[in-house]
Order: structure tokens, then C-alpha cells, then sequence
């Protein structure tokens, strides 16, 4: 029987649709979805706020402060990630390299001084009942200067925490993306000693004691990827991740006004 | 194969998006923490500065102000249709909760 044989050329298919490599259309489209969980989280703290009243007002000038560091690390995390965009695209590797490190070491500030802002709170009293005694929270005061609102507002506690923690996550999942894209298999020895000195650093009666092993999947997901798929990221690859992580930046661009500046306690 | 985006004529540009988005988070504090307006003024002004600041970020880091027109306007108009029925569904019931005081 015959076969028919078919040329095959570059020509034969049609030109994209949006003038772009699939790859970025696939992250655009995730980002698109992904702004509608971080807009029903939003939609649901606004909601949560009108309907309370009065809404407590926690964010002393010192949180307020923090805030704006955090913002400012961000900020900055997404110029110096544009910058890595640029030297990926003059195949300059070494400068690559140095960029995503330096939106890393943004990335990681932000996620430290969130933790401490979260742990001074809880240290304060502020919870998520039932939530505590599943992470085996132990610091929190039932005197503190925030019990009060974990007693009569419960909800301020369940938006603030459910809204800041999936961003938190979000930026997590960017720093061990960014790691993955600048150092390959480099990157995993240096998250898994990450990971484990967190775990053991972090005492048990702390809100990250048990999601500090988020670092534990994620190093788990890098390995299988890197296994799967070893190669050597290219500019495309630089500029997708790109895209995810000014995404975790434009998500805070929202909830620092609307969380932090719209519940300022002033003293 | 689609080359990545080469638009770009000058690293300036970014320099000055990222210094007016330092400039207005610090407007943004300072109009919160002096509580210059009543709060749901307030919660207009932010918002309005949010909206400018996302525009700064999307346009000009995400690149997409340099894609191609179908890209952007599908985007933008999709995603802001879906906040829009999200503003529909969450609102009018928080605002009937206010004036009628149900709980």
C-alpha cells in the first residue's frame, strides 16, 4: 500500500494569531486566570469591609512603614527583572544571571519582612480561629493588642490572612522560578539547604513552621522539570518568567492601598 | 519562529516608569496615613492611582503596550468584563446590607 508523503516546512503553518510565541500567550492566558482569584480575593475583602462596621483600623505607622519598604522591594524587583529580560535578549548569560539574582534577593526581602509583619501581628493576638491550632501557632496573646478584633471581628483576620498569603505564595512560587530559570540544577542543592535550615530554624509554635515546606514541593516540582526537561533557558524562557513575576507585583499594587493604607491606625 | 520583543530603543524609559511608580506609592502613603479624604474618597483616590500604577506595570514591564492590537484589546477587555461582573455579584448586596441594616 502507498504512502503518501507530505512536505514539511516551516511555511506550511499559519503565522500566530497574536504575533507572538505560544509560550508567552500560554503565560498571558494563565495570568489572566489568575487575576480573577486575586479579584474574587480582593472583591471579598472590600465586601467583608462594607458590610463590618466599624472595620478595624490594626496598621500602626510602623506597618505602614514595612509596607512601603515591601512595596518598594517589589518596585525594584520588577526593574532589575526587566534588566535580565534585556541581557538575555543580547545573550548576555553572566548579566542574565546577576539580574535574576537581584530580583530574587528583592523577592526573598519581601517575603522576610511580610513574615515578620505576620508574626508581630499573631504575636498581637491577631488569628484565624481554628486555623491556629492546625498550624500549631503558639505566640499568640489572648491579651495582645489585636485580640480584641480576633474576638470581634473575625472576618478582618480570615480576609487579611487568606488575601496576603496566597500573594505571599505567589511570590514564594516566583523566587524558586526565577532560581530554576537563572541556575538550573544549580539552583536545587542551594534550595534544599534553604529549606531544611528554614525548617529547623523556625520554631515550632511559629505561623511558617509547617509552610516553610512549601520550599520542600517546590524543590520537589524544579527536580521532576529539570529532570523532564534539562535545558538551557533562553531569552523566551527569561521573558515568561518575566511575566509571572511583574504579575505577583501588579497583584500588590492592589492590596497594599486597599488592605494596609485603608486600615492606617492613627495614633 | 517569533523573535522576543525588540522595542525596545532605550533602557531609559524603564528607569522613569519605575521612579514614577516609587512616586506615586509614596503619594499613595501619604494621602493614606494623613487620611487627607473621607474614606470612600479615599478609597476612590487609591484606587485610581492603583489602576494608573497597574497601567504603568502592564504596559511598559509586561510589554504588552508593544504587542500586537488583537493581544492587548482581547486581554484588557476580557479581564476587565470579568471584574466587572464580580463588581455586579459582590456590591449591590453588600450596599443593600448597609441601607437596610440585614444582616
Amino acid at each position: 500500500m502507498a504512502t503518501v508523503q507530505h512536505a514539511v516546512s516551516q511555511d506550511a503553518f499559519e503565522p500566530s494569531l497574536f504575533g507572538t510565541y505560544s509560550k508567552k500567550i500560554g503565560m498571558w492566558l494563565f495570568l489572566a486566570s489568575d487575576s480573577l482569584t486575586f479579584g474574587a480575593l480582593l472583591f471579598a475583602f472590600s465586601y467583608n469591609r462594607i458590610y463590618t462596621n466599624p472595620w478595624p483600623t490594626p496598621f500602626h505607622a510602623e506597618s505602614i512603614a514595612n509596607a512601603t519598604i515591601m512595596t518598594a522591594c517589589l518596585l525594584s524587583s520588577s526593574l532589575t527583572m526587566v534588566l535580565a529580560v534585556f541581557a538575555a535578549q543580547r545573550h548576555d548569560r553572566a548579566w542574565t544571571r546577576n539580574w535574576l539574582l537581584a530580583t530574587m534577593v528583592f523577592g526573598t526581602a519581601f517575603i522576610v519582612l511580610h513574615g515578620m509583619e505576620w508574626s508581630k501581628l499573631i504575636g498581637e493576638g491577631l488569628a484565624v480561629p481554628g486555623f491556629e491550632t492546625l498550624l500549631g501557632v503558639s505566640n499568640s496573646s489572648a491579651n495582645g493588642e489585636y485580640a480584641e478584633i480576633t474576638k470581634n471581628v473575625p472576618q478582618f483576620a480570615q480576609a487579611f490572612f487568606g488575601l496576603t498569603a496566597m500573594h505571599m505564595l505567589h511570590v514564594t512560587i516566583g523566587v524558586m522560578y526565577l532560581g530554576v530559570i537563572a541556575f538550573r540544577k544549580w539552583f536545587l542543592p542551594a534550595l534544599a539547604v534553604i529549606w531544611i535550615a528554614a525548617a529547623l530554624l523556625i520554631p515550632a509554635g511559629n505561623v511558617f513552621h509547617y509552610p516553610v515546606h512549601v520550599l520542600g514541593i517546590g524543590l520537589l516540582v524544579a527536580a521532576v522539570v529539570l529532570f523532564l526537561k534539562p535545558k538551557d533557558y533562553d531569552a523566551h524562557d527569561v521573558e515568561v518568567c518575566g511575566l509571572y513575576w511583574h504579575f505577583v507585583d501588579l497583584v500588590w499594587m492592589f492590596i497594599f492601598p486597599l488592605v494596609y493604607l485603608m486600615s492606617t491606625k492613627i495614633s | 519562529m517569533h523573535d522576543v520583543a525588540t522595542h525596545d530603543d532605550s533602557k531609559g524609559q524603564y528607569f522613569w516608569v519605575w521612579g514614577a511608580l516609587l512616586i506615586l506609592t509614596a503619594i499613595e502613603v501619604v494621602l493614606g496615613y494623613r487620611q487627607v479624604f473621607a474614606p470612600v474618597r479615599m478609597l476612590e483616590v487609591l484606587l485610581i492611582l492603583s489602576v494608573i500604577k497597574s497601567a504603568l506595570i502592564i504596559g511598559y514591564f509586561m510589554h504588552l503596550k508593544f504587542e500586537r492590537a488583537l493581544m492587548r484589546w482581547l486581554l484588557v477587555i476580557s479581564v476587565s468584563a470579568c471584574f466587572v461582573i464580580m463588581y455586579f455579584f459582590f456590591f449591590p448586596d453588600a450596599d443593600r446590607i448597609i441601607r437596610y441594616g440585614v444582616k
